[in-house]
């Protein structure tokens, strides 16, 4: 019954979407604004449509309707409520159903805070997030119909995929990358929008998804932060990062939406690069629908790949379709897009963010190649080959590091040009955080080239970074004789775009310190343990208490009690566990992890004797591993700084009429036709 | 909108389309495995269990694949952690105790464990026959594309993998393999003596 009511529900959408994209480009043709209003309900209904099919969704999984084809396949009634919740995403047609839910609440969000815009921007851009979901909507109703109903009904389900149930994780990351993976629709329907209303030439598309794409970029970091923790808290390999297809698939957009916030800075002051920053935010969309396709059809190796089928024919046309229309739109427009301005001088802030752009962009082809190449060599040799860490690590670290130079270069340079004297006086100070990172790390014992360069040139920009606060508060403290914490926040508040921007770049130093110590420090040593006895890694020692064994609802555990030894005293327990699940041939394990602000004791039970007479046990001293998550956290900050609203200079404008609706990204120069 | 050059980018987007739509007569998990007909891939391990006599190697000996042509050789990857190894144990050394003097070599590769554990397993075990080798960071079982234990692998005299058991062997699957193995290494050499 719920089925073929929420079945229904996305026919009737699939309709109105059609519609929509019918009425609308006529509306355009033809000067009916009317009629463009109708193409804006369509976007609304559609949400409307889609969230009902979604919330039908999780009634039928709470409710185990075993008569829906997807609940039969990821639901059991012996899975906790919670995790029945979440399996919404747990396997592809649910994944699919919630992907198409987040892009209908991001279009309508997008086209109902811009909808009083006068021109054709934003009705083209309504027919491009109607033109997306169509996709979406078809796969929902053809090849990944989560919807089906099953006859006859079984009693029951294999539940979830082990994996996705072992962590309260798998809660958090699978909904913040797809709030980032599809947040990046937005700023490329608009720039669809600006092209096919010959807008291109004004910056307007890039001041209405400025936040747009900041909160998508800040959602997107917030999620690949978050798998590595889960990655690292669940797959018991102490890492958490492999260059796997998916992980890079999530990266790639990243970089190109990263380069863009960053290139969009010099459009938006100069009028230039207008081309590039079409092409970076046309290229992080391809790369999220790429990413998506990579990983949803079987096309290569992954451990994350879901099942294959006809679906990933589906994603083929549509990415073929995607490539050829905005290729073809992008450079049938570029002629337009010749850059006006021109750099003043080689040492200003502009000449940075270009090389920043480069580093980038020269970073996502890499990881593009090094993803892509298994299929590429296989085409051209007939080989079959992987490509692992040792490429990606050796191809990529001399761009990261570079890139952690040029945050510290960036904000300490102004823009246009500098004098001799202003680029010492910038300059040469942060050296010193430079030295000191640099002997602090040789000092801990980091002997590759590259972690003490990551450390060297984190010392540096951090130093750099932090000056630009200082320098800051300074200036206002004495122009306006403020207090220093008055001086501080109005600074931060009076630009929040810019300080946003040095928070998250401090977000990134931790996390870049985090990786360079934790992978060049690493120590580990794997030992079986009879009760009693202990296990020493790099100065932190551990006693096994003993082995046991429980039965829980949904899956029977076996775990290791190691106590934590210091100085004699315990200081605390680890314990260390192997989930097994009825449904599953292999464990899950379920290392356990104890962190300080120095580092993780990190340990895995790889083995136990039946009779629980002793235990195999890996442990794991990993310095600095917490920092990534913090340091993650804090680039987020960063961005939610920057996207909020800008302060106010003062108590009179606060008062003076604002933009009509919505929070202030409506606020843009409404184009007013004489 | 110059026509021109959207025609040209559209094009630029061909090989890319082309390569993935071929992509998908491609199976990425389906790798070529060692199997009937391929050569086995080579090894040298440290013996860490020595076996019994007749068949006992001593310990730290390097086992090389290279100087077992000529006999059959049944290459058991175990672990002390696994169930059905013990299940197999006593199947396969009581085998290789009936096959001594023939020209047929058992081998125990220890997998994702540790040699103390392995030599605590074999005692309470009752005992190995055949040495068994360590796999230090499984290079050997990733050669031979292990799915996990226990699995066991026929080699034949010319060092070709002849059979793969995944799982535990049972004493007439064994026997049987071992059997013709053996019969065809002779049947060769006569063949060849014929020449």
């Amino acid at each position: 019954m719920t089925g073929f009511f929420a079945h229904n529900a996305l026919l009737v959408s699939l309709a109105v979407i059609l519609f929509g994209l019918v009425i609308g480009p006529l509306g355009i043709r033809r000067g009916r604004r009317d009629w463009i209003e109708i193409a804006y309900g369509a976007v609304y209904t559609n949400f409307l449509l889609v969230t009902i099919a979604t919330l039908s969704m999780v009634y039928a999984l709470v409710t185990h309707d075993f008569s829906v084809s997807y609940v039969a396949q990821v639901g059991s009634r012996e899975t906790p409520l919670f995790y029945t919740v979440i399996s919404l995403w747990g396997a592809l047609e649910g994944s699919i159903l919630f992907w198409a839910w987040v892009l209908a609440l991001y279009s309508s969000a997008a086209v109902w805070i811009n909808r009083q815009r006068e021109g054709n921007l934003v009705p083209y851009a309504a027919a491009a997030f109607l033109g997306i979901s169509l996709f979406f909507l078809v796969l929902l109703v053809g090849p990944a119909n989560p919807f089906l109903p099953v006859s006859p009904v079984p009693a029951d389900g294999p539940g979830p995929n082990p994996l996705l149930q072992n962590h309260i994780l798998m809660a958090v990351h699978p909904p913040l990358l797809y709030l980032g993976y599809v947040g990046m629709s937005v700023p490329f329907a608009f720039a669809v929008g600006a092209m096919l209303s010959g807008e291109v030439t004004s910056d307007d598309w890039t001041r209405i998804t400025r936040r747009w794409t900041l909160a998508s970029w800040g959602l997107l970091s917030a999620a690949i932060i978050a798998g590595m923790w889960w990655s690292y808290e669940v797959l018991g390999w102490g890492g958490y990062w492999a260059w796997d297809p998916v992980e890079n698939a999530s990266f790639l957009p990243w970089l190109t939406a990263t380069a863009y916030l960053h290139s969009v800075m010099v459009q938006q002051r100069h009028g230039m690069l207008r081309l590039w920053n079409l092409n970076l935010v046309v290229g992080t969309f391809i790369l999220t629908i790429l990413g998506t396709f990579l990983t949803r059809s079987g096309i290569l190796s992954s451990v994350h790949a879901f099942t294959t089928g006809p679906i990933g024919f589906y994603f083929l046309g549509f990415i073929t379709l995607v490539l050829v229309c905005t290729m073809a739109m992008v450079w049938g427009n570029s002629e337009k897009l010749r850059t006006v301005g021109r750099f003043d001088s080689p040492a200003s802030r502009e000449t940075v963010l270009l090389l920043n752009n480069l580093f980038l962009t020269a970073f996502m082809f890499t990881v593009l190649v090094g993803t892509l190449y298994p299929l590429v060599a296989e085409a051209v040799r007939g080989v079959k080959v992987s490509v692992g860490e040792p490429f990606f690590n050796r191809m990529t670290l001399p761009m990261i590091v570079a890139l952690l130079f040029l945050m510290g270069v960036g904000p300490a340079l102004p823009w246009r040009s500098a004098t001799t004297k202003e680029l010492r006086a910038k300059l040469i100070p942060p050296l010193i955080g430079a030295l000191l990172f640099t002997v602090g790390a040789l000092i801990a014992g980091v002997h590759n080239v590259y972690g003490v360069l990551a450390f060297c040139f984190v010392g540096y920009s951090a130093l750099a970074n932090l000056r630009e606060y200082s320098i800051g508060t300074r200036a206002r403290r004495s122009a306006h004789g403020e207090s220093w914490p008055t001086a501080f926040i109005r600074l931060v508040g009076g630009n929040r775009r810019r300080y946003g921007g040095y928070v998250a770049h401090m977000g990134v130093f931790l996390v870049a310190l985090g990786v360079a110590a934790s992978s060049s420090l690493r120590t580990e040593r794997t030992a079986t343990l009879k009760p009693g006895e202990s296990l020493s890694v790099s100065g932190r020692t551990v006693r096994l208490e003993g082995v046991w064994g429980r039965e829980e609802i949904q899956r029977s555990v076996i775990g290791a009690t190691l106590a934590v030894v210091k100085d004699g005293g315990v200081v605390g327990f680890l314990e260390p566990r192997m989930n097994f699940y009825p449904t599953s041939e292999a464990p899950v394990p379920t290392p356990d992890v104890r962190s300080t602000i120095t580092g993780d004791l990190y340990a895995n039970l790889m083995a136990f004797e039946p009779r629980g007479a002793n235990a195999t046990v890996k442990l794991i001293v990993e310095p600095l591993t917490p920092w990534i998550w913090f340091g993650g956290g804090i680039v987020v900050l960063g961005a939610l700084i920057s996207i909020l609203p800008q302060r106010r200079p003062s108590q009179a404008a606060a008062f003076a009429p604002a933009a009509p609706v919505g929070p202030p990204i409506s606020a843009i120069p409404v184009k007013v036709e004489a | 909108m110059n026509w021109n050059r959207a025609f040209i980018a559209a094009l630029i987007a061909a090989p890319l389309i082309a390569l993935f739509a071929w992509g998908f007569t491609r199976d990425p998990n389906s790798i070529a495995s060692p199997l009937p007909g391929h050569d086995a891939p080579t090894f040298a391990l440290e013996v860490f269990a020595p076996g019994q006599p007749p068949l006992a190697r001593p310990i730290g000996d390097t086992v090389r694949l290279a100087d077992l042509r000529g006999q059959v050789v049944v290459l058991n990857f175990w672990a002390s952690w696994c169930l059905a190894c013990g299940d197999e144990h006593a199947i396969l050394t009581e085998t290789a105790k009936r096959y001594a003097g023939r020209p047929v070599h058992f081998l125990g590769v220890l997998y994702n464990d540790v040699p103390s554990a392995g030599i605590a397993w074999i005692a309470r075990m009752g005992g190995q026959s055949y040495p068994s080798v360590n796999d230090p960071s499984a290079r050997t079982a990733i050669d031979y594309g292990l799915y996990g234990v226990p699995e066991t692998f026929f080699l034949d005299a010319d060092g070709r993998v002849a059979y793969k058991q995944t799982g535990p062997v049972t004493e007439a699957g064994l026997t049987s393999i071992v059997d013709s193995l053996l019969a065809a290494s002779t049947s060769s050499k006569r063949a060849g003596r014929g020449l």
